[in-house]
């Protein structure tokens, strides 16, 4: 057999970093310690080749391995997104590892991996890829969450990850199973050319697309499938934390709605109720029960499902029906630009609770925030600036997002859900800005004063620099990236 | 015949699951496992699916179970009270979302194997199994085939990484 050359150099980008992360594992050894610092930059030097590649691809559409994997404008997309995310969640990692003393050469050639899975998915056309990537994704996570092996709650969010997702992994498979029962094919062109067609009422096929639904709400976590979200956030380390509600919700979107619309977009009608369902419950109680919290990272944890609920917003918007396809297309466009504004401002936050420490340890109860406005005034308007764009206020990017998916929901002549949002969006600002005014109006007690610190490094203040640039930035001058995203829709199948 | 056959191993293969989950002493569990992986063989061969019943055996009946069996023995586990508070919850939910499924498919028409978008799905062999299944993972599913070795290279070094002890400090 001949190597299907045209195929490899499709996925060149995944390729090299797949290479990049066996060389890691092989350098790891023979490196000095103390230089481990190297292999990092090695991996920041591959996402920037492959940004450049990738970069490429947009405009064009390119099928490989007999319709496995596509690379079109929306891979594209989310694949710069998934490399800028893994970029700096590594620059993130570099000083955060020595902090909590598990620099780990390994946990680069993870992160590297978990980004080859994520870019299966997203260029996944058949289920059985996607299926892999997932796998891919969800296994490196579950070994990063418990990295932090000395501390039991970093276990115990490992343990309960890798149950819940093995979980959730056999309903996906259950589902596309039964898929391949009714239609006899994993392609999800073949499958949306059986579900459109003569299958289109088969109970089959709908109890198929019921636990498809169900196993990808496992993974962006969707109320009711959040219940393992709080529990792994605040367990893991939190660079790991951070990687895991930006980059891993962001391909798992992408993978959803790609899945959806390829296969699905014949039947909408079957599938847009119910996701519209996910979408009112996972706002609402996203936001509602993160207003509880004491712990920053649960409470993002459950800011995180809360913003899934309004991204899930576009997908709705998308499977509608009896709308213009231009509304349809923003609803995708819309969810697409919802993430990319998302994954700056979280990335920003979670990256201030990397760096606030409280003796040895993370500070990373919301008290520890208190009066840094004092002694860290940078630091603290950074963070104010987040929370700020979290809570969707002008002029930062979190409005522009909220702003473009609520549109697209109003134009779907779905205002009522465009104003629950709103609702929902004023009462998350309690709970963000409570953080602006513990910050801000407090005064620290001597104790803490002493204890809690920033721990600035070069590295981290790269990263702090790109997200408040994108945050502000984009919330200033969002044309680029929306007309980026709107070059980078998939084109939808027509609704019969 | 096929039927019956079919719903022999169908039935045997869903309550040795359930058995698994269910049994209170880990070596049964495993036992009840081990059944199980034989009738999944046993679906296999009737579905002139060989090499993958004798796989099915090898893999996971031979060597799995095997060190399951071991890590079990080794361990020295005693019996788990405290996993199994929850089974009447489990079980009422269960029986809803199966009644559910049955009531679903009972009520429309299936067209299972109506409209399969390939026929190929179903093509003679012309070749021996084990050709046709080296075949297709080295060409049509090379790209998922590479993939799945990924994700065993991940287990591997991660498995290493979580269990080895002093690997942080000698890193450190």
């Amino acid at each position: 057999m001949t190597l299907p050359l045209a195929d490899l150099v499709t996925i060149l980008p995944e390729l090299l970093i797949v290479g990049m992360a066996c060389l890691i594992l092989v350098l790891d050894p023979i490196t000095p310690s103390g230089k481990k610092d190297f292999l990092a930059w090695m991996s920041l030097g591959i996402l920037g080749v492959c940004a450049l590649i990738t970069m490429t691809d947009f405009g064009e559409t390119v099928v490989a391995f007999g319709g496995l994997v596509v690379v079109d404008s929306y891979a594209a997309f989310w694949k710069m997104l998934l490399y800028l995310v893994s970029g700096l969640t590594i620059l993130l990692s570099m000083s955060y590892l020595k902090e909590e003393k598990i620099e780990l050469a390994e946990y680069y050639a993870f992160v590297l991996l978990a980004l080859a899975g994520m870019m299966v998915m997203v260029s996944g056309t058949d289920l059985l890829t996607i299926y892999l990537g997932i796998e891919l994704m969800s296994i490196t996570l579950y070994i990063m969450a418990g990295l932090k092996r000395s501390e039991a709650r970093s276990i115990e969010a490992s343990a309960k990850y890798f149950v819940l997702g093995a979980f959730s992994s056999g309903i996906l498979l259950y589902g596309i199973s039964l898929l391949f029962g009714v239609t006899g094919s994993t392609r999800l062109s073949e499958i949306s050319a059986v579900v459109n067609g003569p299958a289109s009422e088969d109970p089959l096929m709908l109890l198929a697309l019921m636990l498809i639904i169900v196993g990808f709400g496992f993974k962006v976590a969707a109320v009711p499938f959040h219940m393992w979200t709080p529990d792994v956030y605040e367990g893991a380390p939190t660079s790991v934390t951070a990687f895991m509600a930006v980059a891993s919700k962001a391909a798992s979107f992408a993978a959803f709605l790609r899945v959806l619309l390829e296969a699905f977009g014949g039947v909408k009608p079957n599938w847009n109720v119910l996701i519209l369902a996910l979408c009112v419950v996972t706002i609402a109680l996203g936001n509602l029960v993160a207003i509880v919290q004491t712990n920053v990272k649960r409470m993002l944890a459950y800011s995180s499902i809360a913003h899934a609920g309004y991204a899930l917003i576009g997908i709705v918007v998308a499977g509608w029906v009896g709308i213009d396809p231009d509304v349809s297309s923003r609803g995708i466009s819309s969810l697409m630009l919802y993430l990319a504004i998302y994954s700056f401002m979280t990335l920003g936050a979670f990256a201030m609770v990397a760096i606030l420490r409280k003796g040895g340890l993370e500070g990373e109860n919301i008290e520890d925030f208190t009066g840094l406005a004092k002694r860290h005034k940078g630091g603290a308007f950074l963070m104010l600036v987040f929370m700020i764009s979290l809570a969707g206020i002008p002029p930062t990017a979190g409005f522009i997002g909220k702003f473009y998916i609520l549109m697209a929901a109003v134009n779907a002549e779905l205002a009522w859900l465009a104003i629950f949002a709103l609702i929902f969006a004023a009462i998350s600002a309690f709970y963000y800005l409570r953080i602006v005014m513990v910050m801000y109006m407090r005064d620290p007690s001597p104790e803490q004063e002493k204890n809690t610190r920033l721990t600035l490094s070069p590295q981290v203040s790269v990263v702090l620099a790109c997200a408040i640039a994108g945050v502000v930035l984009l919330g200033v001058f969002p044309g680029p990236l929306v007309s980026l995203t709107d070059l980078s829709v998939l084109s939808i199948s027509p609704v019969r | 015949m096929e039927t019956f056959v079919f719903f022999y191993f169908a039935s045997i293969i869903v309550v040795t699951a359930a058995l698994v989950i269910g049994l209170k002493n880990p070596i049964y569990s495993a036992l009840a496992l081990l059944v199980m992986f034989f009738h999944v063989a046993g679906l296999f061969v009737t579905l002139h699916a060989e090499f993958l019943a004798i796989i099915q055996i090898l893999v996971y009946a031979g060597a799995i179970l095997v060190l399951y069996l071991f890590v079990v023995m080794l361990l020295n586990l005693k019996r788990e009270e405290h996993f199994h508070s929850q089974w009447i919850v489990g079980l009422f939910l269960g029986c809803v979302l199966f009644a559910e499924a049955v009531l679903l498919v009972v009520k429309g028409e299936t067209t299972l194997g109506d409209n399969l978008a390939t026929p190929t799905a179903s093509i003679e062999l012309t070749q021996g199994n084990t050709e046709s299944i080296g075949e297709l993972l080295y060409t049509t599913y090379l790209f998922p085939f590479e993939v799945a070795s990924l994700i065993l290279l991940v287990a591997m070094v991660g498995a290493v990484i979580l269990t080895k002890k002093g690997i942080m400090e000698v890193k450190g």
